[in-house]
């Protein structure tokens, strides 16, 4: 491995992005389809319900699935258009090999020679440096039985303890937070309960733009009377219409939350019987949040007194309510303080395990749920157990037919895996649907790592800007090319269905990691021949885990529309075995059971009841300054999804929003003498970015934002920090100091890249 | 087949979101070959996020076809007005310029008038057009009145529209809410960010008064219950 083996240009005129539109053969009336294909959308953690149409071996179109219960037939706009990438010109079918002699800098090779290549690489690597020198990434798009096997693969095949995902710079913080403080980590209710609630309060979350079926369930909760409450520095369209409006400064929701806990306090806007029933360390965080005075916290936030107020009131005084966040309140270098934050104020409310009151954090990757319950996260095990505990180890290996001893121990976080690389200790990567070098902050740091590889083999089905670097490709599957489950925002079991098949040498991933397994000559547990035949081993390895799947079947998931997690096969109190337990739409339910509490409550620790935690504020790592003033934040924009890999193909998603711009408010606009759609650049401590200005009264005066699906010279994560949580490890994504000036004229890359590159 | 007349389209630009679901998903229809019929507009991007998505209107007397020189905007008995008839239309343009909701658009490459046709091809069989199937916030909704009246109690159906001496009813239905005067949606962040900030108020003049008027108390109900078809 060194550098990338051509000019980056060559290699985008060769592999892409390309734009796939729709061609006159799909518009014409006489194109039928062969069949339909109930399955879910290939994007976000919602995972709508969608029917595809097939014919001849192509997907053509699709068609509402108006039965299933989470979006009733709805669509945003990439789950429309999502059918377009399946005959992508873009798409791998071959494997490939990094070849410098070669304009584009890879050639095809067999797929039989590219499974022995990466085979004896990653054998040479750990004779010499040992098992520990392979690190493997994994992806929160892929399904939960590809997600297991990859995990087994990790632990089993190369016995590395070095095993992460993606689901790492997603929603880690809320997941920890969640673990501390309930004891299991899923959205508490299905998101029907949110229709009839008297408050909703949505901290950190574009739903409009990230989760756009959601917005919904709020109008229609609006509707039915409900008060809405949005916490973001920007206007988003969900904040246009809400109730109460807190335009929070990035990066201080933790003060936010602690402020309005103490006017609660102060007011006695508390259930002291759910408290001093079902919680644990109420008094500490009373303590903690004493120190948080109304004006102090109005100055922190830079949120206004009387805001503040009225926000207190409203919750502290509601009967029913709906609390939930997504990745604005969790980006963070202190992004667990946030969300426990929340969580504080849900426990202090006791509005929880109730029907109409709930509280959720949005998942943002297709399977970030079920992705991250069953072993491909450093430090879990399948069903959420510990890899460090020596029951759980125990267990585990008993299910994998080996020795404990044999299991590895908890591994490393992705962004410290690469500094593993960084410092030598790493020498070969593989990863599988992950484009870190778009998708990681600070992507210089990234792309010097992935130069310092000795081997690094990609599974992807588009070549990503980080499989630029690799050795080997492997032609993995679509979406609709393959079977499994899912686990959607909700907690909901969803199971995808097949539509096609791959074309030409693609293969299911699962298929390759069994293949390499072979070939690497540790075929024992990697002899599955479908994913059913995965899930059922799953389904024993989580068995009496907290996250229990023990009692779902492909069948039950597509009888009921999905299935709520846990759902067991045997009564958690008696042993006795069932077959037809429905599952768990709501937890934390009076009289609930779990196998943590075994009877004393209904929260998943011993003692049954809830941890209140001090939620401590902190500044952001790398905060606003004299020398970089301005707060640069990012996020999503509605027609593209992640790194763009697949979004910034498809061309009307494209044409939707070409290119990333930088949204500022006018009065900082007129100061730095810059106006609408003139070119700017923003620069910060890592990296400096030139777009075009989108002026704005949308968003604070003191903040810029800028979306992060472009790569390369267009990518924000030229600029963020690489600061991270010391719980989650989560990065600060979502603040950072900044300056802004008005550029000299178009970049360079203005003139040779398309809008989508 | 013609569409069931007890089914009506809705518009709530108060529920939009601007992510142009709608218009991504019209333009999978196949008689449009690819092109969505659908606008999308912010109202002032620079100001709002507020987009409103712009569909025909289905007026009960259509001033396209009223100003039509070839005949060739047709209603049909179920008060779905058409695409220009392919034979007729002369491209001309007079629709354009006469809608008094800036509706239909002339394609030169084709020489056709093509608008949104409510999705005839499947209202006609029973279906939902397909915007209003697909909008994730429901901002473009399809059903019967019952459904809307319990569906959203904080707002009414307006399809009577003024403009200048002329009075315009339409099949489309505008959801407006019920108080006649709203307090604005927040525009500007800095408001949000001022102790006192000003005290907007918008003031919505309706034409003619809503079937059931203020004070309607919101009812429980099924936030997604299905059209009966």
């Amino acid at each position: 491995m060194a550098e990338i083996p051509a000019d980056p240009l060559r290699i985008i005129e060769r592999f892409g992005p390309h734009l796939s539109a729709m061609t006159g053969a799909r518009l014409s009336t006489s194109v039928e389809p062969d069949r339909l294909v109930k399955t879910h959308c290939c994007f976000c953690g919602q995972q709508c319900g969608i029917q595809l149409k097939v014919r001849d071996n192509e997907v053509i179109g699709f068609e509402p699935w108006e039965e299933f219960p989470f979006n009733r037939g709805m669509l945003c706009p990439k789950g429309v258009k999502r059918y377009l990438q399946g005959s992508h010109p873009d798409r791998l079918t071959t494997a490939l090999r990094r070849d410098p002699s070669s304009a584009s800098g890879f050639s095809s090779l067999p797929y039989g020679e590219a499974i022995i290549r990466v085979a004896n690489e990653i054998a040479r690597i750990q004779q010499t440096h040992g098992p520990g020198a392979i690190g493997v990434l994994g992806g929160a798009s892929l399904t939960t039985e590809k997600t297991y096997l990859l995990g087994k693969f990790a632990r089993v095949c190369l016995k590395t303890p070095f095993i992460d995902y993606n689901g790492r710079l997603c929603m880690v913080s809320a997941g920890a937070a969640n673990k501390k403080a309930f004891g299991i980590d899923r959205t508490t209710n299905p998101w029907s309960d949110m229709v009839g609630t008297d408050v909703i309060w949505v901290a950190g979350s574009n739903v409009a733009e990230c989760s756009p079926i959601t917005t919904n369930y709020i109008w229609q909760a609006r509707e039915q009377g409900a008060k809405i409450i949005v916490q973001d520095p920007r206007i988003t369209p969900a904040a246009r219409t809400c109730d109460l409006y807190l335009p929070v400064k990035p990066g201080r929701d933790a003060a936010l939350f602690a402020g309005v806990l103490q006017i609660m306090i102060e007011r006695d806007w508390l259930d002291h019987a759910f408290i001093d029933a079902h919680t644990v360390g109420f008094d500490q965080v009373a303590a903690y949040c004493s120190e948080w005075t109304l004006p102090r916290t109005a100055e922190v936030t830079g949120v206004p007194q009387r805001a503040l107020m009225l926000a207190a009131e409203w919750w502290g005084t509601a009967k029913t309510s709906f609390l939930f966040h997504a990745r604005g309140i969790e980006h963070h270098s202190n992004g667990v303080q946030n969300s426990l934050g929340t969580i504080n104020l849900v426990l202090a409310s006791g509005r929880i395990g109730k029907p109409k009151s709930g509280y959720g954090t949005i998942v943002g990757q297709a399977n970030g749920q079920g992705g991250r319950e069953h072993g491909q996260k450093c430090d879990q095990l399948p069903g959420w157990r510990d890899i460090s505990n020596p029951e759980h180890r125990q267990y585990i290996a008993g299910v994998w037919g080996i020795d404990e001893q044999e299991l590895p121990g908890p591994g490393v976080d992705a962004y410290e895996l690469f500094r593993k690389i960084d410092r030598g200790e790493i020498k070969g990567l593989l990863s599988i649907c992950f484009n870190p070098k778009v998708s990681l902050p600070d992507n210089a740091f990234v792309t010097r790592c992935l130069e310092k590889l000795e081997f690094y083999a990609a599974i992807d089905f588009f070549l990503n800007d980080t499989a630029w670097h690799a050795d080997v490709v492997l032609p993995g599957s679509l979406h609709e090319e393959d079977e499994g489950t899912v686990t959607q925002v909700e907690g909901r079991i969803i199971k995808v269905n097949k539509a096609v098949d791959c074309p030409g040498d693609a293969r299911e991933d699962w298929r390759i990691i069994q293949d390499i397994a072979h070939a690497i000559g540790r075929p024992h547990g990697f002899t599955f021949t479908e994913p059913r035949e995965i899930f059922e081993e799953l389904r024993v390895a989580s068995k009496g885990g907290v996250a229990d799947y023990s009692g779902v079947t492909y069948e039950k998931i597509t009888q009921q529309l999905g299935v709520f997690w846990p759902c067991y096969s045997e009564d958690p109190r008696t042993g006795v075995a069932i077959a037809d337990h429905p599952g768990t739409p709501r937890l934390f339910e009076a009289g609930s059971y779990n196998p943590v509490a075994r009877g004393s409550g209904p929260f998943y620790f011993p003692d049954g009841r809830a941890r209140f935690n001090v939620a401590d504020y902190r500044p952001p790592v790398d905060d606003a300054s004299d020398e970089y003033p301005i707060y640069l934040t990012t996020g999503r924009v509605v027609s593209q999804f992640l790194s763009g890999t697949q979004t910034r193909r498809i061309g009307p998603l494209v044409k939707q929003y070409p290119e990333p711009r930088i949204e500022m408010h006018p009065r900082l606009a007129a100061k730095l003498g810059i106006t609408d759609g003139e070119w700017a650049t923003a620069e910060t401590r890592r990296g400096t970015i030139t777009l075009k200005a989108q002026v704005v009264t949308t968003i604070r005066p003191d903040t810029i934002f800028i979306p992060y699906h472009w790569a390369g010279r267009k990518s924000a994560n030229q600029l963020t920090v690489a600061a991270q949580d010391p719980i989650s490890k989560i990065p600060q994504y979502k603040v950072c100091g900044c300056r802004v000036r008005k550029a000299d004229g178009p970049p360079d890359y203005d003139a040779v890249l398309e809008p989508q590159q | 087949m013609a569409k069931p007349d007890y089914l009506h389209f809705f518009i709530d630009p108060n529920r939009c979101i601007g992510c142009q679901a709608c218009v991504q998903a019209c333009s999978e229809c196949d008689t449009h070959r690819g092109e969505s019929m659908i606008h999308l507009e912010y109202v002032n991007r620079a100001e709002s996020v507020q987009t409103v998505p712009v569909v025909c209107m289905h007026c009960d007397q259509p001033t396209c076809a009223e100003v039509c020189p070839a005949d060739a905007i047709k209603r049909t008995g179920d008060g779905v007005v058409q695409s220009a008839r392919k034979p007729r239309c002369i491209a001309c343009g007079n629709c354009v310029v006469a809608c008094p909701f800036g509706v239909p658009e002339v394609y030169e490459d084709r020489k056709i008038m093509m608008k949104c046709d409510m999705c005839y091809d499947r209202t006609s069989v029973g279906k939902k057009p397909m915007c209003a199937t697909v909008c994730p916030s429901q901002a473009l909704f399809f059903g019967t009145r019952e459904q809307i009246e319990q569906l959203r109690p904080l707002s009414a159906p307006v399809n009577t529209f003024q403009f200048g001496h002329q009075t315009i009813t339409t099949q489309v239905h505008i959801m407006v809410p019920r108080k006649l005067a709203a307090v604005a949606p927040h525009v500007d962040v800095t408001a949000a960010m001022e102790e006192q900030p000003r005290n907007r108020a918008v003031s919505l003049k309706m034409v003619g008064t809503p079937a059931a008027a203020h004070g309607t108390a919101p009812v429980e109900s099924d936030p997604f219950a299905e059209v009966e078809v």
